[in-house]
């Protein structure tokens, strides 16, 4: 026997010789915890504190600006008498009297701006009318981009070749400067449809915001549609999308069965970084006077109204500024936390 | 200095990972005379890379070294600093990689990669630099250098590139040459033309080398000692003869049985070996190949091995040849 | 690669030529042409207008006057501002913004390389969280807060720097740090990121593997191919400059183009907003394509497909 310095230490008995059972082997494998993409991805996004955060403060915004001012005692229109430019928590000489009176009277809490209009609901009008225009325009740009990106992918060939050559041209054309020159001639015509029945509604909106709508449908897709393309093509080309089409499945439920499911991770993070990209875009315009029609505020618009005062009543800048920057930050964490825990190519 | 070009004894190496501590090498001896080819296999994650990197001071970043002793050329590595280490890299010691197609800088031509090494470890002036390129190149089988030095990596073709990695590796005529599966992603006619290419080197400049693959073929032809391993460990060492017609540990036997051959039967089936490899952040408690070996015995699964040796250079780390050798030992008394 | 320089040069001339022609058409959608919001201009006065200005004429005539002039760099006079042709308002108001636009992009680009950089590199330490901090709230304030702000507190408040117009070194401070917030954290992230991939890369393994010096494998191997991603931001940049100097030179009081614009808009000066559009758009496009050609000469990899 050969010399062996660990058979001294150990006790060796002959059951230990004895042949182990297929069970005993398997209890020896700890193997880690297999879990599915969806229910992985929802766990890394749970354990991601920044992105949960995030989420957090974007469904206090919502509250805010989609539930509060139902029952807020103000509107965003409302203009009190002797109410003008009051400071914070300050009451008006009116009110302060039916204070005095035992009446309960409900604080302006951010005070009110110069035509005496309560501020806290202005903001809260302000932020719903910025995330509408990014959920709206995110969504238009969802369908528009998808559409055409997976249609250009999955038919190549000439196909591909003309709409990948629009897109080039659509993705150099200055966005901004067409905003502003569509915002610029659509006016008129769409004041004038504003005035046959069923597009009173075209008044409230404002025809400005109407054409940021339709500068997203004809430009800011193009991103999306490439996205989409490149996916599509990677996708196209799997053993799972020959075998179905080899079984005889159509074009259309190809699509939309393996190739969109298969990208919905990309696509949701790409959708999720968009919404903060058109909220900047509607802010920026309403701040230079081209976004939502008066009385109607939105965050860049009372920040703007707020410019002149700013040496007497900063905080009128500093509310919508701070909030557009929260809620554009807070869309921009999310969606990062989002691709961290949802796109494979990331994973570990 | 030590007889052995290479002496690596009882090298331990964890990764620490936020989710624990990986052991990626668990008390690995290698030891390599001038000259001599040594193959290092076994299954991805089972430690071979890990112990040539470590040679070279390449640990990735979350991996430290933590205990052993590395011997290279007099050299205790394990003991020097970067910056002495670098004189070494490249120079004393080079390495291929596996993918020669990104091994490569995209941005820069072959002469500036091939020069670039040249000039740092020797005085060569630019042109000398240039000049012993065109020779490498011509070295490793290319053919109009002076061309091939103006072109970017992109332009040549895998196999090509592989032998541009090798000239790069030869530049400055090292001791020792680590071949991390430098064939694995090449084409098979190909892979047949660089190992061939490597053993012609190896004969005209008289480097050692290590040679790392998971692919039992490649080290048949060309090693001299083998080292097979799993999980971290060296479960078998010895002879290319040892190995091939004397293998001892289950494991060896398994991979053997796995390799197709031609002189395989039609109703002969290949076997593969069930199971897959051990986690090493939750390693079992005794044999990490117990749960996947027939013979496992109840010993296997709460303790390790030892060593048993059969000759010099032959050894495992098995309880079953442990067991069959003290039973030898017990008739002969 | 000639054949890629040409193709791209027909696509950008395409492209501008539907920019304009884009522009011309909504132009002329606002019905009454440009002259409607003039209150009191009498008929005859109106139609003499309009016939001055080749309003009469049908639109496709008019189409192809104004395409031809446009060629020759000819954009027709400002509305309201009499006696000036649109080219040369653009011609002594463009460089102001050019120099506002050119030292943010510098300021932007020597800034965001070296500290995305230097966050890659420090990958999880303290350095890396700060960068990324600021560069994660660079992007998501727009330029107008960032505008006020600056303005309300350096100088409303402490007093330190001038508000209003471009007359020294000092004026340019805000404007400046305005307009390169954005690129600059933009940058930052961008070069963090692609830094980070390319530390990865197996060729920054061989460099090591050939006892080079980290400085020397930073800034050879890794450098070189990091920067190659911020190249093609260089173009969507010089866009946001361009669009981001209209919020900045109307905060900041500035005599630009950007400015100009906004008062063209709120003036409706039909003519001066199209010139501006097309010259805009122009400038934004031709410098795509440079950065473009550009790229694939940095990039080897891409240089003879």
């Amino acid at each position: 026997m050969k010399e062996n310095p660990l058979s001294f230490q150990l006790k060796l008995n002959p059951e230990d010789f004895l042949p182990a059972t297929d069970e005993e082997k398997q209890s020896q494998i700890i193997m880690r915890e297999s879990v599915s993409f969806w229910k992985d991805g929802m766990r890394r996004l749970r354990k991601n504190k920044v992105a949960m955060v995030s989420l957090v403060v974007i469904i206090v915004v919502m509250i805010f600006s989609f539930i509060v001012p139902s029952f807020y005692p103000y509107t965003y229109k409302e203009q009190m008498k002797g109410a003008n430019n009051l400071a914070p928590m300050q009451y008006s000489a009116e009110e302060q009297a039916r204070i005095d009176a035992g009446e309960k009277v409900f604080p302006h809490i951010f005070g009110t701006d110069k035509m005496g209009r309560d501020y806290a609901i202005r903001v809260m009008m302000g932020s719903r009318i910025s995330l509408l225009v990014g959920l709206i325009a995110t969504c238009i740009i969802l369908v528009i981009g998808s559409a055409y990106g997976s249609i250009a992918a999955f038919f190549g060939g000439w196909v591909d070749l003309v709409m990948m050559r629009i897109v080039d041209i659509i993705y150099t054309i200055p966005d901004i400067l067409l905003i502003v020159l569509l915002s610029f001639s659509l006016k008129a015509p769409l004041s004038n449809l504003a005035t046959k029945p069923g597009f009173h509604w075209l008044n409230t909106v404002g025809e400005n915001l109407v054409s940021i709508f339709v500068v997203f449908a004809l430009l800011y897709w193009v991103g999306m549609a490439r996205m989409v393309r490149s996916q599509v093509l990677m996708l196209k080309e799997s053993e799972y999308v020959t075998a179905a089409r080899a079984l005889g499945v159509g074009n259309g439920r190809i699509i939309k069965k393996h190739l969109l499911t298969n990208c919905i991770g990309t696509l949701i993070v790409t959708t999720t970084l968009q919404i903060p990209s058109s909220i900047f875009t509607e802010s920026f315009l309403s701040f230079l006077g081209m976004g939502v029609a008066v009385p109607l505020p939105s965050l860049g618009s009372l920040a703007s109204d707020a410019l002149n005062g700013i040496n007497t009543y900063p905080y009128l800048l500093f509310i919508p500024a701070v909030l557009i920057s929260l809620i554009i930050l807070s869309f921009n964490l999310l969606g990062d936390g989002l691709r961290d825990a949802f796109d494979p190519k990331l994973k570990n | 200095m030590s007889e052995y070009l290479v002496d690596i004894k009882n090298e331990k190496l964890s990764f620490f990972t936020p989710a624990g501590e990986v052991k990626a090498l668990n008390d690995v001896s290698i030891h390599l005379r001038e000259g001599e080819v040594l193959g290092i296999v076994g299954e991805s994650g089972s430690g071979k890379s890990v112990t040539a990197y470590s040679l070279m001071g390449l640990t990735a970043h979350p991996g430290k070294l933590i205990g052993g002793e590395l011997n290279f050329n007099g050299h205790q590595v394990e003991n020097m600093t970067e910056k002495e280490m670098r004189q070494i890299r490249g120079n004393e010691i080079s390495i291929i990689f596996q993918d020669p197609m990104t091994s490569l800088n995209p941005v820069y031509t072959i002469g500036n990669q091939i020069t670039e090494v040249i000039r740092l470890h020797t005085d060569k002036t630019k042109q000398e630099a240039k000049a012993r390129a065109r020779e490498l190149l011509e070295l490793v089988g290319i053919n109009e250098p002076e061309r091939r030095l103006k072109q970017y990596p992109h332009e040549l073709s895998g196999g090509m590139r592989q032998r541009v990695m090798i000239a790069i590796a030869l530049a400055c005529e090292p001791k020792l040459l680590i071949a991390d599966e430098p064939t694995t992603a090449l084409d098979v006619t190909i892979q047949a033309q660089i190992l061939e290419l490597m053993m012609e080197l190896k004969d005209k400049l008289g480097m050692a080398i290590i040679m790392i693959t998971h692919d039992l073929g490649v080290v048949a032809s060309m090693c001299e000692r083998i080292a097979v391993m799993y999980a971290g460990r060296i479960v078998e060492y010895g002879t290319a003869d040892d190995i091939f017609y004397h293998p001892k540990h289950q494991y060896t036997k398994g991979l053997i049985r796995s390799i197709p051959r031609l002189d395989t039967k039609e109703h002969e089936r290949l076997i593969p070996i069930e199971g897959t490899p051990v986690d090493l952040l939750n390693p079992p408690a005794g044999c990490p190949f117990a749960p996947r070996c027939d013979a496992a015995m109840q010993i296997c699964l709460r303790e390790m091995p030892p060593v048993t040796t059969f000759d010099r250079v032959h050894y495992t780390q098995c309880w079953l040849n442990q067991k069959e050798e003290m039973e030898k030992g017990a008739s002969h008394e | 690669m000639v054949k890629y320089i040409v193709k791209r040069i027909l696509l950008a001339i395409v492209t501008i030529w539907a920019v304009a022609t884009l522009t011309f058409f909504l132009m002329n959608l606002v019905p009454g042409g440009p002259f409607l919001s003039e209150k009191a201009i009498s008929p005859q006065a109106t139609a003499a207008l309009e016939a001055k200005y080749g309003l009469d004429k049908p639109m496709y005539q008019r189409y192809l006057t104004y395409m031809t002039d446009a060629l020759h760099g000819d954009f027709g006079d400002s509305l309201k501002q009499r006696g000036r042709t649109v080219m040369s308002i653009i011609a002594m108001k463009f460089p102001v913004s050019a120099r506002v636009g050119g030292i943010s992009v510098l300021v932007a680009l020597i800034l965001g390389i070296p500290l995305g950089s230097i966050a890659a590199l420090k990958r999880g330490k303290a350095a890396d969280s700060v960068i990324s901090v600021i560069a994660t709230c660079g992007i998501a304030v727009p330029s107008f807060v960032i505008c006020t702000v600056l303005m309300y507190f350096f100088g409303v408040k402490l007093g330190l720097l001038p508000t209003m117009g471009l007359q020294s070194a000092k004026h340019y401070i805000m404007p400046v740090i305005a307009l390169s917030f954005y690129p600059t954290a933009y940058i930052m992230r961008l070069m963090r990121s692609s830094m980070l991939d390319v530390l990865g890369q197996d060729y920054m393994r061989t460099a090591r593997a050939k006892g080079l010096a980290g400085g020397k494998i930073l800034f050879k191997h890794a450098l070189r191919n990091a920067i190659l991603p911020v190249v093609t931001y260089v173009g969507p940049m010089l866009a946001y400059t361009i669009t981001g100097s209209f919020v900045v030179e109307k905060i900041f009081v500035i005599p630009g183009l950007g400015g100009e614009f906004i008062t063209a808009i709120n003036g409706r000066d039909y003519t001066l907003i199209m010139g501006t559009t097309i010259f805009l758009a122009t400038l934004v496009i031709v410098m795509n394509v440079v950065v473009d050609i550009v790229y694939k000469i940095v990039d080897p990899r891409i240089k003879l497909k």
